[in-house]
């Protein structure tokens, strides 16, 4: 990346290199997370970056490892600032890699700024709590799991699951009611596979949002290390439209899991003292200054929304990089190998989903009055039916008192209407809000705890065809 | 004197600086051009090691540091209610009118505004003899907070002036004794608790206005607590309640290490708030202290102690005191990182040997106690502490070292918040050591058979727990009718009284009567069922009365003058029951 700075130092001397580090001999002026390129004997450079600095030595990380780098001949330039992306609305429509380059065969852009990849904190007191409802039209989301704009909801995955399917779909179909406003779509590819990048790129010009997006492509095969970075080169380009531009972006980040095992790689190398499966105790703070980088604040019009996508090894939300992401982000939505076997698309695990910041998004003047009875009484049913399915395996469907067989049906039709769509339909939130007063009129009406009476008399199929 | 060293290495949030003889633990050193503001926590020769609390990035081998003689101090006096502070209490409001949204680094702010004036109502005369934590005078800080000021801990004397009733700035001299003059500003260090003169055992309860806390484990004024939980169980919305509904004169809340849009949501929602015991909004007794997670971890720590300290400033004024801290884990974890960085022998999980002393030396700044002071008064600080366990997992270090000290444990539990059932709080693994202390308190001012009520009520959901695994056997219709009725009032127990809504406009807070009053209606329920069951009336046609809808719709009775719908209530459950016992006998 060229960047103007008058400080550029070069030292000769190198210690060791090993893995993704070389620690350098010390030199006078090297600050603490400084950007560094490595000239190698053959011509070549690579980045760094310094992560340790003392009177003894010079610790470097280097995106793109350490291979062919010797003794002899290599030196490192210093730049004598932190990694900036050149950023700029030219962005738009163009393809880069994790660091930044044009890869698209396209001319450098013409940069409006340099930005550092690291960003800095939002003030906890300039933010806005996000309350604008998202429709995607995807009814498990709108109607149990609602997004709203500034929010951060991953998707919590495993391998062989339509994650990518689910994304392009919102992709597609996103959009908040009744505006028409500028967005933008920020698309981070980390250590996937060639495949499912252009999977998004093919889709992003099918639907015309190509030249709304801006993309950053880190392929399985590209060097780990550059995956430390990707989603924060990604997130600099991301708040840089949404603040500077007044965009809505939505920030697409897949697939995080590859980024904890280049960061576990890189606490190896640097013999630290590894936390749970040998993650760094630090992940948790890490990943944090990821997904924080979401949210609203008062006197901008723009907005960063975040959905980062992860594979849990093993199905397992456990797992310390589904967990410390779950601790983060607001909210999750979990797919679940089951309804995928049974074959419904998009196969959301309802139980083991939440979005944390729909109670603002929803509601009279955002969606609809009965959005919050509805959500809670569909949740509280669905539950209800899937425990008694459970109990029905071992004492036989017969052994169910009437209600609990009515409950059974609710859950079996609400899988399947509710949470089943077609991967191209897009319902609207009454659309999906009437589909699930015809799938609570299953029940007995005096079951509906928490839906309001009113709401009942208005809504409830029952009522409504009496009216008319 | 003044220490002047220079940095020698710099890892992360650490630094290490030479030339620094003459340097204390816990002195705050600024350290590089920016000036950056840290701590030394350990000495060694002539090096020191220092935690900075902003970002490091940009420091040089050779940079300045330099000390400033004194430990990290919180600025207390008036101007506090309201504020919104990051760990090292810079204001967050101010520091967004200096530098934008955006925090950047070696931006400093006085926590108090200097400026502004305050109607000052001195209580003391020439002459008086002052002991510390005396009243001096008041300041009307809010409609709702009477600031106190006081001769700080460590002064004591005779008034030899004292301003009359005006307005003044916290730096203006308000009174001199012995040739001191008084301020009303007073600076501490947070890590030293301040003094008081004896603590009490708590025994009046902090009525929180949620069922689950107040009526089956209750908590005490000056206790403390610890609500541990996996991600998605509703910890957050769990303490801002508690923070939001608690009955007490100043509630503060510490975001350590979560999150950002959370954070702005419980500024935003205080502001809109009403407290229902003083019809003011919230805001105007609460102190907010934010240090998410994105923010330097090494200022996680001072968060923690900041809050502490503030309140006991506050409790030494005689008030009663809640402060929430979200989330110790994350302290912990900041702990980790710095002890790692040190190369540290590591104890369990890569924690520090010293996780458990830290913990606890936090969680022992709680109490009920008699300040120090004239006139004599008493005030306490409740301390409620989140924990994060990784996968839900409470066998951690952390949620283990926490429970070793805390007497009240509300465990949150996962598959109650997949089945939505809010607040998750467990039933079966939750405990109060405060039931004893507080029992007297609850039989003179709410219900003086709220002991009884409240272990027949958990005997019930007991049973429950020992019935589902023989259901699972069995089914549910091959239990005796008794046993069909236990499960139907657990159901009762679980789903119109433990669940409550915190976003339901009357729900989200219940008073302790009403919450009475409603178990007495399930439990009355429970009774007649069991006398109708041996006149021979089926758990079916039970199941069928119209008493239980009535019963789910309890939480939607208005929190005021609601005792006449109650005895309309009982007596309808009395006659339904009446009614169907009479049908059995007429068709037998």
């Amino acid at each position: 990346m060229p960047s103007p700075s008058l400080a550029i130092r070069e030292s000769p001397g190198l210690y060791k290199a090993q893995g993704s580090l070389i620690i350098a001999e010390p030199m006078k002026g090297v600050s603490y997370g400084e950007v560094v390129e490595v000239l190698l004997g053959t011509g070549d450079t690579r980045l760094g970056q310094v992560i340790d600095v003392g009177k003894d030595a010079v610790v470097i990380q280097v995106f793109g490892g350490v291979s062919e780098v010797d003794m002899h001949y290599s030196r490192i330039r210093y730049r004598g600032e932190a990694l900036k992306l050149p950023v700029g609305i030219d962005m738009l429509g163009r393809i880069f890699d994790g660091l930044g380059r044009p890869i698209d065969g396209g001319p450098p852009i013409v940069p409006e700024d340099y930005q550092d990849i690291n960003g800095s904190p939002l003030n906890p007191a300039s933010r806005l709590p996000p309350s604008e409802f998202i429709e995607t039209g995807i009814s498990a989301i709108d109607g149990l799991n609602s997004l709203v704009r500034g929010q951060k909801l991953p998707i919590f995955s495993g391998s062989g699951l339509p994650h990518n399917r689910i994304a392009a779909q919102i992709v597609r179909q996103a959009r908040v009611r009744g505006k028409e406003e500028k967005f933008a779509i920020v698309f981070a590819a980390i250590g996937v596979s060639y495949d499912d990048a252009m999977f998004f790129i093919e889709n992003f010009k099918r639907y015309g949002a190509l030249e709304n997006t801006v993309a950053f492509i880190n392929t399985a095969d590209s060097p780990v290390i550059e995956r430390i970075a990707v989603p924060r080169v990604a997130l600099t380009a991301a708040e840089y439209l949404a603040w500077n531009h007044d965009m809505h972006v939505l920030a697409i980040l897949t697939d995080m899991t590859n980024y904890c095992e280049a960061l576990r790689e890189l606490s190896a190398a640097r013999e630290e003292v590894p936390s749970r499966r040998g993650y760094p105790g630090y992940m948790y703070t890490d990943l944090a200054t990821i997904y924080e980088r979401a949210g609203r604040v008062a006197g901008k019009k723009g907005s960063v929304t975040q959905m980062p996508i992860l594979t849990m090894p093993d199905d397992d939300i456990t797992h310390p990089i589904p967990d410390l992401t779950g601790y983060i982000t607001e909210g999750q939505l979990v797919l679940s190998r089951q309804l995928w076997l049974k074959g419904i698309y998009p196969p959301f695990d309802i139980l083991m989903s939440l979005s944390r910041l729909m109670k603002d998004g929803i509601g009279e003047g955002k969606t609809r009055e009965d959005h919050r009875g509805v959500f809670m009484q569909l949740y509280s049913a669905y539950a209800e039916g899937v425990k008694l399915r459970e109990l029905a395996v071992v004492v036989g469907t017969e052994a169910l008192s009437p209600r609990d067989k009515k409950y059974l049906e609710f859950a079996d039709r609400f899988e399947k209407e509710f949470i089943g769509q077609g991967e191209y339909e897009r319902r609207t939130i009454e659309e999906t809000l009437d589909l699930g007063w015809e799938l609570l009129a299953i029940l007995p009406e005096d079951e509906l705890k928490h839906v309001k009476e009113e709401h009942i008399k208005k809504y409830h199929p029952k009522y409504r065809k009496k009216k008319s | 004197m003044v220490v002047r060293g220079r940095v020698y290495r710099v890892s992360g949030p650490l630094v290490i600086a030479e030339n620094m003889r003459g340097s204390k633990v816990y002195e705050v050193v600024e350290v590089g051009p920016e000036r950056l503001i840290g701590e030394i926590i350990g000495v060694e020769g002539d090096k020191a090691i220092i935690q900075v609390y902003e970002d490091t990035t940009g420091l040089r081998v050779g940079d300045n540091v330099v000390g400033t003689g004194y430990p990290l101090a919180a600025e207390l006096g008036p101007g506090l209610i309201g504020s919104i502070y990051d760990g090292i209490q810079r204001p967050l409001p101010i520091l967004e009118e200096l530098v934008g949204f955006f925090i950047k680094k070696g931006v400093k702010a006085a926590p108090l505004p200097r400026d502004k004036k305050w109607h000052f109502i001195p209580l003391v005369r020439k002459g008086d003899k002052i002991e510390p934590n005396d009243y001096i005078g008041y300041v009307q800080e809010t409609e709702t907070v009477k600031h106190y000021i006081m001769a700080p801990p460590n002064v004591h004397g005779v008034i030899e002036d004292i301003v009359p009733e005006g307005d003044y700035t916290i730096t203006d001299p308000i009174a001199r004794i012995d040739g001191k003059e008084l301020v009303m500003l007073q600076k501490w260090p947070v890590r030293k608790p301040r003094p008081y003169k004896e603590k009490l055992e708590p025994t009046e309860p902090l009525i929180t206005g949620q069922r689950v806390i107040d009526f089956f484990f209750p908590l005490a004024k000056g206790g403390k607590a610890a609500i541990p939980g996996g991600f998605g169980t509703g910890k957050t919305v769990t303490l801002q309640q508690l923070t939001k509904w608690s009955h007490v004169d100043i509630a503060i809340y510490v975001g350590c290490g979560e999150r950002g849009n959370e954070m702005a949501d419980a500024l935003h929602s205080f502001r809109k708030l009403v407290d229902p015991r003083t019809g003011k909004p919230l805001v105007e007794r609460s102190v907010f202290i934010a240090n998410t997670s994105n923010m330097p971890v090494a200022a996680r720590e001072t968060s923690i102690f900041l809050g502490a300290t503030i309140g006991e400033y506050f409790r030494d004024m005689g008030y009663h005191i809640l402060m929430v801290a979200d989330s110790t884990s994350r302290w912990a974890e900041a702990m980790r990182e710095i002890s790692g960085r040190l190369e540290e022998l590591p104890g369990e999980e890569g924690y520090p040997a010293y996780l458990g002393s830290r913990l606890a030396s936090f969680y022992e700044r709680s109490g009920h106690v008699v300040t120090l002071g004239k006139p004599e008064r008493r005030g306490s600080l409740t301390i409620i502490g989140a924990v994060s366990p990784p996968g839900a997992d409470f066998s951690e270090p952390v949620t283990q070292s926490t429970l070793r000290i805390v007497r009240a444990l509300y465990a949150l539990d996962v598959n109650l918040a997949y089945r939505r059932h809010y607040p998750a709080i467990n039933w079966l693994t939750s405990y109060s050591l405060y039931v004893d202390n507080v029992t007297s308190w609850w039989h003179k001012n709410i219900d003086p058979e709220w002991r009884s009520l409240r272990e027949k009520a958990l005997a019930i959901l007991q049973k429950e727990a020992e019935l589902e695994e023989l259901v699972r056997l069995v089914g549910a219709e091959a239990l005796p009718e008794e046993d069909k009725l236990v499960l139907e009032v657990a159901r009762m127990i679980r789903e119109d009284f433990l669940q409550q809504n915190a976003f339901h406009e009357i729900d989200t807070y219940c008073p302790p009567r009403k919450a009475s009053m409603m178990m007495r209606a399930i439990l009355l329920f429970y009774d007649l069922g069991l006398e109708a069951i041996q006149r021979g009336v089926t758990v079916e046609k039970i199941r069928e009365m119209k008493s239980r809808a009535r019963i789910a719709r309890m939480k939607e009775i208005p929190n005021k003058g609601f005792e006449p719908y109650f005895e309309e209530l009982y007596k309808f459950i009395r006659d339904e029951y009446s009614k169907l016992i009479e049908e059995v006998h007429v068709y037998a």
